[in-house]
Order: structure tokens, then C-alpha cells, then sequence
């Protein structure tokens, strides 16, 4: 019952830190103007081509596809994986479970795979690359860790030790629906509590790191901008006033 | 030839080890307080200014999404650090962007971020302190804010905007430099760059029209402060005389006379360049772009056209109408403003110009797309217009023309080294260095090719190039405008205006 209660107010805690972190930052990034147009170009002329030239760089990871192949081809495994594990994980939040969610169960399994081979790769070129290894600061190493961390030990769950998911799910439920007077026991399997506390850990860390690249992307002047400066003005406001104060 | 090594360029470019240090001892000079003070800025390092910088930073991450991403989002991935020309020519892993952004990060995470105020050590924040004021000074003036880095970076990081913001605090705490701020001033108090008042200005053009008569035979006109002329042209002071710049200007002249169109420069804004920019300035960037304005309404014209530069370009292109704008009083069938290039390309493709290729056979061409153009702007009406529009220039006036290897032309395209404030002679080693990839790629053609000319639309490119293309081994007669390519094989007709 300890444990129970206990990861009940850790996963409330950093559920409500990941959000609210999440949204100061989204927040945060919308309001701060962008008061010139400096897309990278060749840029869309469009927004839809803006919209395009986005999804390239969400699905494809399409600059880093030009800039380093190993890169690309190992931190693109590991967010491909890392989506469909996550994807894979709706399970136990849903009920009944949406269709598409039951269709990728066979397959996704894998994705741990594909998670933990890119890490690996990921992190063999953090520390063999003397320029990588170089930039890296000792928390670009212990993200790492954390991300094999969660992933290692989830992946013991599904191939060696499994866990009682009946139960984790009747728990993450009354979580969900705080259904507090009826709070279901969480299992106390080793292997899954030290999952939980890693992924507690990450989603406390999010807002407050570099992962906020997932957010950032999206807000990226020179990436989601459309070129067309010649035809349209774009002050923002603290340079209107310059304009208004100032001479003329 | 130099008190330092000068990199050997190879047949197949190298990403070089990381040796740390090997660039701290460069920085320009640091301006006096008479340059200083008539941009707005203090005169000399303040007292607090630590407070102040952070403040700033602050400021500006407030002002700039760009920056507050920028500083956010970088996952450490790697895949810029061997992109810049200034690393692989020099070593120094601080040259690579990512670790050049980190300089400023360091900071931010220290005084803005959770993480680094209470585990500074884990995530490498770092209290300001007058090592990492140095450091800014140096390796935020080893940038030419050239973008290549921000077209690899997954997430458009571009660490040209982070080396502005950068030179900002270091101006707001009084440590500007002297080469971009000295030639603002001249700009505020003369016009031009070059300090050249208006009657030397008249002078040369007068000149220039001699020569050009004595040349071909025709009177070519080199108009200043003509009101009532089509063409406001805004063109950097540098055409005026430096070689080759001065046979692009040349050459812009016999395009609008063979197309009978009127036009004339300004001695109120004789210069396109705006440093403003180099310095991250949108207060002085503004008050530059001003001037373009106030010539415009003072000489009644229907259309602005910027001759050939890089960064004014871009500023052209992607910020005077947003900084002095509308230009709602200019013919409203042209964009405002238009490249020289643009010009001459939509009159060749209507067949207004008569054109003699061969007067360019004694050269095999290979063209150099300057970073401001390639990245930062557009010409045309079409993504990448700003890639094939000069190459069909040169095509439709030179017989032979050759691309140097796809990794380094267009968006991929290494800047000429001297770009973003940095053309100064107390920066000469990292000039010399900085572009090393580009004169790599320059060697695989004129060793394959027999590419004998490089053309540049960029005074800075052509004023870098020819300084620096001799410490590895080629003349610099080597450079030569796209205009002045077009003014060789113009066939000038007697249209007097
Ligand atoms: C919008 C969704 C996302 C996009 C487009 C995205 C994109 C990228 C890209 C392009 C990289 C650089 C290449 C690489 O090292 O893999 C990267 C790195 C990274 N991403 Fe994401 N990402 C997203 C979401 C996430 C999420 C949700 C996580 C966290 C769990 C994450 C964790 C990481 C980590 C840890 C790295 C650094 C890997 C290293 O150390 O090299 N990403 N991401
Ligand atoms: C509250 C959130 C989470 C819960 C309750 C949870 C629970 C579990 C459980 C019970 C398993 C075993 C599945 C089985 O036996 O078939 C598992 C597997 C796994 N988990 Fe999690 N997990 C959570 C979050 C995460 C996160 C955020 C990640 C990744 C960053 C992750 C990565 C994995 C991986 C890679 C596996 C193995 C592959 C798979 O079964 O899909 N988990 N997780
Ligand atoms: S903008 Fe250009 S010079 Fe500056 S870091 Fe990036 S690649 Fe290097
Ligand atoms: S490519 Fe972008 S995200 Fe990767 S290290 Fe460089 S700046 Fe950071």
C-alpha cells in the first residue's frame, strides 16, 4: 500500500510538473515575437508549403538526413522506436483500447529494439567522435542513460520477467480518473518500479532540458517561416514602437 | 608570406581533430568610445558589467524567439560541428557552432534556466566572468554569421543569430568592435562605408563615364542625385573603387542603358551595406535602411535596385521592407527591392540586351554563391531563384561555366571567410584560414576543369577573395563580378537617353 500511494503522488507530481513545465515553455515561445523574417532558404513561399518542409523535418528528420548519415540513421531508429513504444503504451491508459493501438501491439514490440539500438549508436558516437564528445556536457551522457534506463528495463518486462498488466493498468486507471477511495495496488515487481521512477525521472526533466527540442521544433523561426518579406511587412510590437518613437 | 601556418588545401577535405585553444588569441581591435558612442552605446567596458550583460541577454531573449529556441532546443547532436569553414580551416572546437552557441548557453543556463542554477556543473552553465567575455569577444568574432550550420542543424539552429545577440551584450556593456562600429559611423555621418563625401562621389562617376566612353565609344551614364530617374540603385561603396567591383558597377551601368532605363545612385544612400545587421543591431540596422527611404522619396523614383552584396542583399531583400517600409509611393509591378541580377536576368530572358559571349572565352568560369544570398534571401519569384538566376547570367554571357563540387555551391555554399564583420586586417589569419574549404573546392576545378575565373555578387566575397586567394597560390585578378562578365560581352547600341 506504501508503494502504491507513494508512486500515486510521484506520477501525480511529475505529471503536473511535465504539463505545466510544458506549457510555460509553449507559452513562452508563442509570445516572443519574431520580428524578422530569417527562414534558411531556399524557403516554401506558402504555408503549406511551410506545413511540408515541417512534416519533412518531424518525420524524416530531413536536415540531419543531409548533414550526418550516421546520425540520422541512429536518431532516427531511436525516435521511430521510441514512438511506437509510446504509441504501444496507450494500452494502458485507454479502455477499451482504440483500434489502432491493438493493431501495432505484434510489431511495436520491436520498437525497444530499434529504441535501443539507436541509444547505443547515439551515444557509441557521443564518446568516439572527438567533436561530439567534445560539445557533450555530463548531462547529454546521463540523458542517455536514463533513456536506455527505461528502455532496458522495460524491454525486461516484455521478453524476460513480465509483470502483472491487469493489475498496473487497474492502478493507472483509478490514477487517471482519481478514483482516489478505490486506488487499485500498484504491482511491486523490482524490474517495473525502477521503469516507473525512470520514466518519472524523464518526465520531470523534460521542460527543464534539451528535450524541449520536441516543442522547439515546431517554433523554429528559420524553419517555419514562410518567405515572403518583399510582400508582406512583419513588425512586432517592442519594434513598432521603435518605429513610432523614433525618427521620422 | 604570414606570421602564421597557412592550411594546406587538400584533394579530398578532411574534417579535422579538435585542438582547443589554437584560435583564443584572435580578436579584432575593440572600439574607442568616438565609435562607440554616436551608435548608442557606452564608450568603454561599464562598471557593472556583469549585471548588464545578463540583464541584456535577458532583454533579448524576450525580443527574439529565435534566440530563446535557439538556446532551448540544441540536443547536442553533432551534426553542425563540421560544417563551419572556420573550424575545418582553423581546429578550434570552439569554432564549431555548436560549441560557438554553447559560449553564450553557458550563461543562460546559469542565470535563466532551473537546471543551471542549481546544478551548474551537470549541465555546463557558467557564472559570467571575464573569461567568457573574452571568449565572446573572440570566437563571436570568428562567425561571419554565414548560416551553413543553420541548414544542417535538425532544428534550423542558427548560430549567426546567437553571434548577434552576442555582439549586442558586448556592445550594450561597451566592448564593441572597431571595424563594424567605426564604419556605422561613417555611414551616419557621411552615407557610405568608405567615408566618401559627395563631390569625390560625382568625381569618380565622372570619371567612370570617361573611361567607359574611351572603352567602347558610348556615352554610358554613371548618374548621381538625379531626380526624377526610374531606378534608385543602392549599390556597396566598395564598386566604387575597388577591383573588381568597379567593373560590376561598370557593368550594372550598360545594362540600364542598353535597356533605356534612367536611373541613378544617391549620395544620401550610397551605400548598401548595413553593418547593422553584423552587430545585431535592429535600432541601427533601421536607422541605415532609413536613408534608402529618405533617397527614394527625395529623388522621386519608381524602383529601388540593390547592385552587388551579400548581407545587403539580405537585408535588402528580407528586412527593408519590415524596417522602412511601405513603399507604398514606388511602382507597384516591381518588388521592392530588386537585386541587380533580377534585373539584368528578366532582360535577357525578354532578349533586351544584345550579347557577345565570346568577348568571355578567354575565361572558364566557376561561380561562388555567397552565403547571405544563398541562405538568407531569395531572387525571383521562386524558391532557389537565387541559385539559377546569376548562373543563367553567366551562361548567357560566358561560353564556359562550370559549378564547383555540389557540397559547396548553393545552400550548402562555404562562405568567402571575411563575411559578417570580420573583413578587417586584424583578423587576417582567421580570413586566411576561414577559407580553406572554399578554396578546396576552387582547386578541384581549376585542377579538373581548367577553371581560370571565379565569379562573386558580394563586395565582401570579392574584397575577401582578393586579399586572401594568393596564400594559396592563385592570382587575384581570379575574382571578377557578374557584372562586369556581363559588361565584357554587352553589345552597347548609341540609345542616348
Ligand atoms: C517532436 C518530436 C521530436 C522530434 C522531431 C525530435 C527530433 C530529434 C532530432 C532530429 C534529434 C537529433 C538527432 C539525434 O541525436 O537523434 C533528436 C535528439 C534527441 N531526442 Fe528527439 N525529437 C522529438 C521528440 C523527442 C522526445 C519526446 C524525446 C524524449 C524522450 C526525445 C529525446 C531525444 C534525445 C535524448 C536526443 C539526443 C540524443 C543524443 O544524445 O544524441 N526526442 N531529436
Ligand atoms: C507511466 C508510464 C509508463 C508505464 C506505466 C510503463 C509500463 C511498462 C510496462 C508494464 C512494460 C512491459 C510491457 C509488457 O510486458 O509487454 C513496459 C515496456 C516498455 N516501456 Fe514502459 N512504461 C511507461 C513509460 C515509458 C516511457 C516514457 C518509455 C520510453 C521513454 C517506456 C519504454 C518502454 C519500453 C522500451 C518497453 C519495452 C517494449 C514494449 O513493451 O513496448 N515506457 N512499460
Ligand atoms: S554561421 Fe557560419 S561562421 Fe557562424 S558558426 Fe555557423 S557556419 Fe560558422
Ligand atoms: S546540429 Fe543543431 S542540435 Fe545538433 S548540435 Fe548543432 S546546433 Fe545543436
Amino acid at each position: 500500500m506504501f508503494l502504491t500511494v507513494l508512486y500515486a503522488f510521484i506520477f501525480y507530481a511529475a505529471f503536473i510538473i511535465l504539463v505545466a513545465g510544458l506549457a510555460f515553455k509553449i507559452r513562452q515561445y508563442w509570445t516572443t515575437p519574431a520580428p524578422l523574417k530569417i527562414p534558411t532558404t531556399p524557403a516554401p513561399t506558402t504555408t503549406t508549403g511551410v506545413v511540408f518542409r515541417m512534416g519533412r523535418e518531424l518525420v524524416f528528420f530531413e536536415s540531419l538526413f543531409r548533414s550526418s548519415k550516421w546520425t540520422w540513421i541512429f536518431g532516427w531508429m531511436f525516435h521511430i522506436g521510441l514512438f511506437l513504444v509510446l504509441a504501444r503504451h496507450l494500452r494502458y491508459f485507454i479502455e477499451p483500447v482504440w483500434w489502432w493501438v491493438e493493431l501495432i501491439q505484434p510489431f511495436g514490440k520491436y520498437g525497444a529494439f530499434a529504441m535501443l539500438a539507436g541509444l547505443a549508436g547515439l551515444w557509441a558516437r557521443r564518446l568516439l567522435v572527438d567533436r561530439v564528445r567534445y560539445i557533450s556536457a555530463p548531462s547529454d551522457h546521463l540523458m542517455l542513460a536514463l533513456l536506455i534506463g527505461i528502455g532496458a528495463t522495460g524491454a525486461l518486462m516484455t521478453y524476460v520477467t513480465h509483470t502483472d498488466i491487469i493489475a498496473l493498468k487497474a492502478f493507472l486507471l483509478s490514477l487517471m480518473y482519481f478514483d482516489w477511495l478505490n486506488m487499485q495496488p500498484l504491482p511491486g515487481d523490482p524490474i517495473l518500479v525502477l521503469h516507473l521512477t525512470l520514466v518519472a525521472a524523464l518526465m520531470i526533466i523534460f521542460p527543464f532540458s534539451k528535450l524541449l527540442h520536441a516543442p522547439g521544433v515546431f517554433f523554429s523561426p528559420s524553419r517555419n517561416q514562410v518567405d515572403n518579406p518583399r510582400e508582406r511587412r512583419h513588425l512586432a510590437p517592442w519594434a513598432a514602437k521603435l518605429e513610432s518613437g523614433g525618427q521620422q | 608570406m604570414a606570421d602564421f601556418e597557412i592550411p594546406e588545401p587538400k584533394e579530398i577535405p578532411v574534417i579535422p581533430r579538435v585542438q582547443p585553444g589554437v584560435m583564443s588569441h584572435s580578436a579584432p581591435f575593440v572600439a574607442k568610445p568616438n565609435f562607440q558612442e554616436p551608435l548608442g552605446f557606452p564608450g568603454e567596458l561599464v562598471d557593472n558589467w556583469e549585471d548588464v550583460a545578463v540583464k541584456k541577454l535577458g532583454e533579448l531573449t524576450g525580443k527574439y524567439r529565435s534566440l530563446q529556441v535557439y538556446l532551448d532546443s540544441c540536443v547536442k547532436c553533432g551534426a553542425c560541428t563540421d560544417k563551419c569553414h572556420y573550424y575545418l580551416g582553423t581546429s578550434d572546437p570552439k569554432n564549431m557552432p555548436v560549441a560557438r552557441q554553447d559560449l553564450l548557453r553557458q550563461v543562460y543556463r546559469r542565470y535563466y534556466t532551473l537546471a543551471g542554477q542549481y546544478f551548474p556543473k551537470l549541465v555546463g552553465a557558467v557564472d559570467m566572468s571575464k573569461e567568457v567575455l573574452d571568449d565572446w569577444y573572440s570566437y563571436y568574432h570568428q562567425c561571419s554569421q554565414c548560416r551553413r550550420c543553420s541548414v544542417f542543424c535538425p532544428y534550423g539552429i542558427d548560430t549567426a543569430e546567437i553571434s548577434m545577440a552576442a555582439r549586442e551584450i558586448m556592445d550594450a556593456v561597451g566592448q564593441g568592435q572597431k571595424y563594424c562600429n567605426e564604419i556605422i559611423g561613417k555611414v551616419y555621418k557621411i552615407g557610405n562605408n568608405l567615408g566618401l563625401p559627395e563631390p569625390a562621389l560625382v568625381d569618380t562617376l565622372e570619371g567612370l563615364e570617361e573611361e567607359v566612353e574611351e572603352d567602347t565609344g558610348v556615352k554610358v551614364r554613371y548618374p548621381v542625385d538625379e531626380k526624377g530617374a526610374e531606378v534608385l540603385l543602392v549599390t556597396p561603396s566598395a564598386d566604387f573603387f575597388a577591383e573588381p567591383h568597379v567593373d560590376g558597377l561598370i557593368g550594372y551601368g550598360k545594362v540600364f542603358h542598353q535597356a533605356g532605363i534612367s536611373w541613378t545612385l544617391s549620395s544620401h544612400a550610397s551605400e548598401a551595406a548595413n553593418f547593422g545587421m553584423f552587430i545585431g543591431s535592429y535600432e541601427n540596422m533601421q536607422r541605415v535602411s532609413m536613408r534608402v527611404r529618405e533617397a527614394a522619396l527625395e529623388l522621386g523614383v519608381k524602383r529601388i535596385v540593390f547592385g552587388e552584396c551579400g548581407h545587403a542583399w539580405r537585408v535588402a531583400y528580407s528586412f527593408l521592407n519590415t524596417l522602412a517600409g511601405p513603399f507604398d509611393f514606388l511602382d507597384p509591378k516591381y518588388p521592392v527591392p530588386q537585386h541587380i541580377c533580377e534585373v539584368t536576368h528578366d532582360l535577357i530572358k525578354r532578349g533586351a540586351l544584345k550579347l557577345d559571349p565570346s568577348a568571355n572565352d578567354d575565361m572558364v568560369l566557376t561561380y561562388h554563391d555567397s552565403c547571405n544570398v544563398a541562405r538568407a534571401s531569395r531572387m525571383g519569384d521562386s524558391p532557389g531563384g537565387q541559385f539559377f538566376i546569376p548562373r543563367e547570367i553567366i551562361k548567357a554571357v560566358c561560353n564556359n561555366f562550370v559549378d564547383m563540387p555540389p557540397d559547396t555551391i548553393h545552400d550548402a555554399t562555404y562562405c568567402c571567410g571575411g563575411g559578417g564583420g570580420l573583413l578587417t586586417d586584424d583578423l587576417m589569419e582567421l580570413r586566411v584560414k576561414g577559407a580553406l574549404p572554399r578554396m578546396e573546392a576552387l582547386k578541384q576545378v581549376v585542377d579538373n576543369d581548367g577553371v581560370t575565373h571565379m565569379a562573386a555578387i558580394c563586395a565582401i566575397c570579392k574584397s575577401q577573395f582578393t586579399k586572401v586567394i594568393p596564400y594559396y597560390g592563385f592570382g587575384m585578378d581570379m575574382i571578377v563580378s557578374v557584372h562586369q562578365l556581363v559588361s565584357n560581352a554587352i553589345v552597347l547600341a548609341n540609345n542616348e537617353q
